[in-house]
């Protein structure tokens, strides 16, 4: 790959090459990819003129893996190796899925996430969804005839912390630069927003294969500002082809099927779903593997009435968003609507019948997502200048701490705007001791046993003092991708110990690299040719946006030594960027980073200053 | 170097450039808020080195608790007592008037009703009243704090706020409630 080009001190920066970015749907059903050519966004075809992979993932006995269409031609032959919508079970206990009888697959519980039994091994859902967007990924970078700089992965809006965390793990693990993690509805607002040049307060419903996201937003020139979220993050098309697949055991006296027939009952319960948005009637046969013949006939309106509690519930969530931004029906201008399963015309009116009006479907439902995740990707690459947009979105969940008898103490509340923290200050309750558990939920219930658990830890080495004497600092933090980390410092001792604490579901970086070690798709010259092209990359992006800075603040914010201190740490860099040593790149780039600490705070104190010292909103909606 | 310290400690009304009042004007807020935002926003720190994404994460981060201090008329109080110098003891002084504990009683029986009965309409009534009291306090702060520089008054009725808030918070759940 070709480095980026640096300016030679004094000339001005050239116009720096196109970086290469791309957004990315992880759909329930199906996943895309999609990227901004000459300033329009595109979703990518495979070399068929496919848009859309579907989720699928197949894994061979002799270990030979298919994704997509291929996969799916196998799930009914071979149910058990063909893993179909598994982001229903990221970041998910095997409790968590429920109903695990009627899904064909040879569950593992293990702690934090489940795991599935396939002929090529045990796979996690981060496994397995590393696999799609491994997929997309070759897709892209044959499209685009290079690698990615990163990618904006999509997540819906109402997904907890477990599940953010397992999808960027799955994206690390696919060798993807993870930009950031980007909420589904307000992906679809970006794409919707711009294209429109819409102002006023929007909503989006997005009812996905798997999941249901309602999303708030204030758009404003040059602003999109997420007022409030709500949704369901297992409330998806699935569930109505699952009410069919019922329907039809019912309609047949049947029970305890085998997995190769509940995943053909279940795929032609979907394609019934499908049929019954043009079609008054759909006709379901199919032969099972006991030769006993299935023949009915579903007719919309018994679809619908078997049906409507799923949407009663999607109301429900949305009655709840609108209450939490202070709104009502009658001030939202334009419903938006993403997700296939949008395409149902019970949905269509019932959400049409809330807000009285008709919602807005002028954007493809299925790419608007990835649209949008693209757009954004172009932007957080840095290959637009300062013309962008500011997106300001909240973390749906309340984050919070177990107190005593087992009650939530909410400690960062739903619909904050991200990044977020919060300090919390922690004593003993005993003389002498030494260490305290904290345990982390997320949810809005009054009763830690009714929120999702993230983490629990344990404090040690508090010194010790009698009760009440310690001072222990407990700080949340939320960041850009709605991604908590804990950090914890004793500050009654007077000697400060810090410790930064990871939920328990996440993986390590040691188990990325043992994961791609493991996986036969990786070769190990790979690895090292990438991590070396990974770290020059980074060295020249340094290097190009130390130089900027310079040129832009040197003079005015340092003194010639303090510069000559940088240049002599860029110079260093410059010395090994060419050679074959990543680890003395990484060790020069890390030199760098710690010599322009003190000049980046101060550039920014400056931008701050100048932020609110003449600039007016004006200049920034310009 | 040159004497421009990093100014992290500034107070949210200095950060905002607003005057340190308990009156403020909204729209000069969130001016403010977004133009800061432009300039400290992860989103344009992402193409940027480890070190410049910290920074942004920290500097939005207090931009937000920042918005979300001087916004709420709660919460801009007690900050503004806080500068003061002033604890206003939300925990430790539960030494209420009478009148508003009885008031603060028949609430919740009034609640406890509504969730009972299912009586959706006068749970909109309820929020109806608290907002309308919670509205006569914010303009009794306003009084105490930049008129009569009242801080111990002030304090008093910071912490009725507290008992309103948490009303309109259990009345929002109760709404939630009723709807599943």
């Amino acid at each position: 790959m070709a480095l980026l080009q640096i300016a030679e001190p004094g000339l001005s920066a050239a116009p720096h090459q196109h970086r290469l970015a791309v957004g990315i749907d992880l759909g329930t059903t199906n996943s895309l990819v999609a990227t901004v050519r000459s300033g329009i966004s595109m979703v990518l075809n495979d070399e068929h003129g496919y848009a859309l992979l579907p989720s699928v993932v197949h894994y061979g006995s002799g270990g030979e893996v298919l994704v997509g269409r291929a996969a799916q031609d196998e799930q009914s032959a071979y149910p058990y190796n063909t893993i179909v919508s598994v982001k229903r079970f990221m970041g998910r206990s095997l409790m968590d899925v429920g109903d695990v009888g009627n899904l064909p697959y040879r569950f593992v519980d293990a702690p934090g996430m489940l795991q599935l039994r396939t002929a090529a091994g045990v796979k996690s859902p981060v496994e397995v969804s590393a696999e799609i967007l491994g997929a997309l990924r070759s897709r892209a970078e044959q499209a685009l005839g290079g690698e990615l700089v990163g990618a904006v992965i999509t997540v819906p809006a109402y997904f907890d912390d477990a599940q953010r965390q397992a999808t960027k793990d799955a994206a690390r693990l696919a060798g993807l630069n993870v930009l950031r993690l980007l909420n589904e509805p307000t992906a679809a607002a970006i794409a919707y927003g711009l294209d429109n040049a819409a102002e006023g307060v929007y909503a989006v419903y997005d009812l996905g294969g798997g999941t249901f996201d309602i999303s708030i937003l204030r758009l404003s020139k040059g602003v999109f500002e997420v007022l409030a979220t709500n949704g369901d993050s297992a409330l998806g098309g699935d569930d109505f082809d699952h009410r069919i697949y019922c329907w039809l055991l019912e309609k047949n006296g049947l029970s305890a099927l085998p997995a190769p027939d509940i995943r053909a009952l279940l795929t032609h319960a979907r394609s019934a779903k499908e049929q019954l948005s043009d079609q008054n009637e759909a006709h379901i046969a199919a032969m099972l593997s006991s030769g006993e013949l299935i023949d009915n006939v579903l007719t919309r309106s018994a679809f619908q009435d078997m049906t409507q509690t799923l949407v009663q519930r999607t109301l429900q969530a949305l009655r709840k968003a609108l209450r939490d931004a202070k709104l009502t029906a009658q001030d939202i201008k334009g419903v938006v609507m993403v997700g296939g399963a949008t395409r149902m015309p019970h949905i269509q009116k019932a959400v049409g019948d809330f807000f009285g009006q008709a919602p807005l479907n002028n954007l493809d439902p299925d790419k608007v997502v990835a649209l949008g995740a693209a757009i954004q990707a172009n932007v957080l690459a840095g290959n637009r200048g300062g013309d962008d947009w500011l997106l300001l979105d909240v973390i749906p969940l309340s984050l919070g701490i177990e107190t005593m008898g087992g009650l939530v103490e909410k400690i960062i509340p739903r619909n904050s705007t991200i990044p977020s923290a919060r300090a919390q200050e922690f004593t003993t309750y005993k003389d002498g001791q030494t260490a305290m558990s904290i345990h982390v939920v997320q949810g809005e219930r009054e009763l830690v046993s009714d929120c999702r658990s993230l983490a629990k830890f344990e404090l040690r080495g508090i010194p010790p003092m009698v009760a009440g004497a310690a001072r222990i600092r407990v700080t949340f933090q939320v960041d850009a991708d709605g991604l908590l980390s804990v950090s914890a410092r004793e500050t009654g001792s007077g000697k400060e110990a810090s410790i930064v604490v990871k939920p328990s579901y996440g993986l390590s970086d040691e188990e990325i690299t043992r994961m791609l070690h493991d996986s036969t798709q990786h070769a190990r010259d790979d690895m090292v040719a990438r991590a070396l092209r990974e770290q020059q990359t980074e060295a020249a992006q340094l290097l190009e946006a130390v130089e900027n800075a310079l040129q832009q603040d040197g003079e005015t914010l340092l003194d010639a030594a303090a510069q000559a201190q940088i240049r002599g740490s860029m110079d260093a860099l410059r010395a090994v960027i060419g050679g074959s040593d990543h680890q003395a790149i990484k060790r020069a780039v890390e030199a760098l980073n710690l010599a322009t600490t003190e000049f980046a705070q101060r550039r920014m104190d400056k931008s701050v200053k100048s932020a609110l010292t003449g600039h007016k909103l004006s200049d920034l909606e310009s | 170097m040159l004497p421009i310290g990093t100014d992290f400690q500034q107070d949210f009304f200095s950060l905002f450039n607003l005057p340190a009042r308990f009156q403020i004007d909204s729209t000069a807020l969130e001016q403010s808020y977004l133009a800061l935002q432009a300039q400290v926003h992860p989103d344009k720190f992402a193409h940027l080195p480890e070190s410049e994404r910290r920074l942004s994460m920290q500097w939005t981060t207090r931009v937000n608790e920042g918005y979300q201090t001087l916004r709420s008329p709660l919460n801009r109080a007690r900050y503004l007592l806080s500068l003061h110098g002033v604890d206003t003891q939300e925990d430790s002084n539960t030494a209420m008037p009478v009148d508003f504990l009885m008031q603060q009683m028949e609430w919740r029986e009034a609640l406890d009703e509504t969730r009972q009965t299912k009586n959706i309409a006068a749970l909109g009534e309820m929020e109806q009243r608290a907002q309308h009291e919670m509205r006569f306090l914010q303009q009794q702060l306003a009084v105490d704090l930049d008129d009569r520089h009242d801080y111990a008054a002030a304090s008093g009725i910071v912490r009725k706020l507290k008992f309103l808030e948490k009303l309109a918070e259990e009345i929002g759940s109760a709404f939630d409630e009723l709807d599943s």
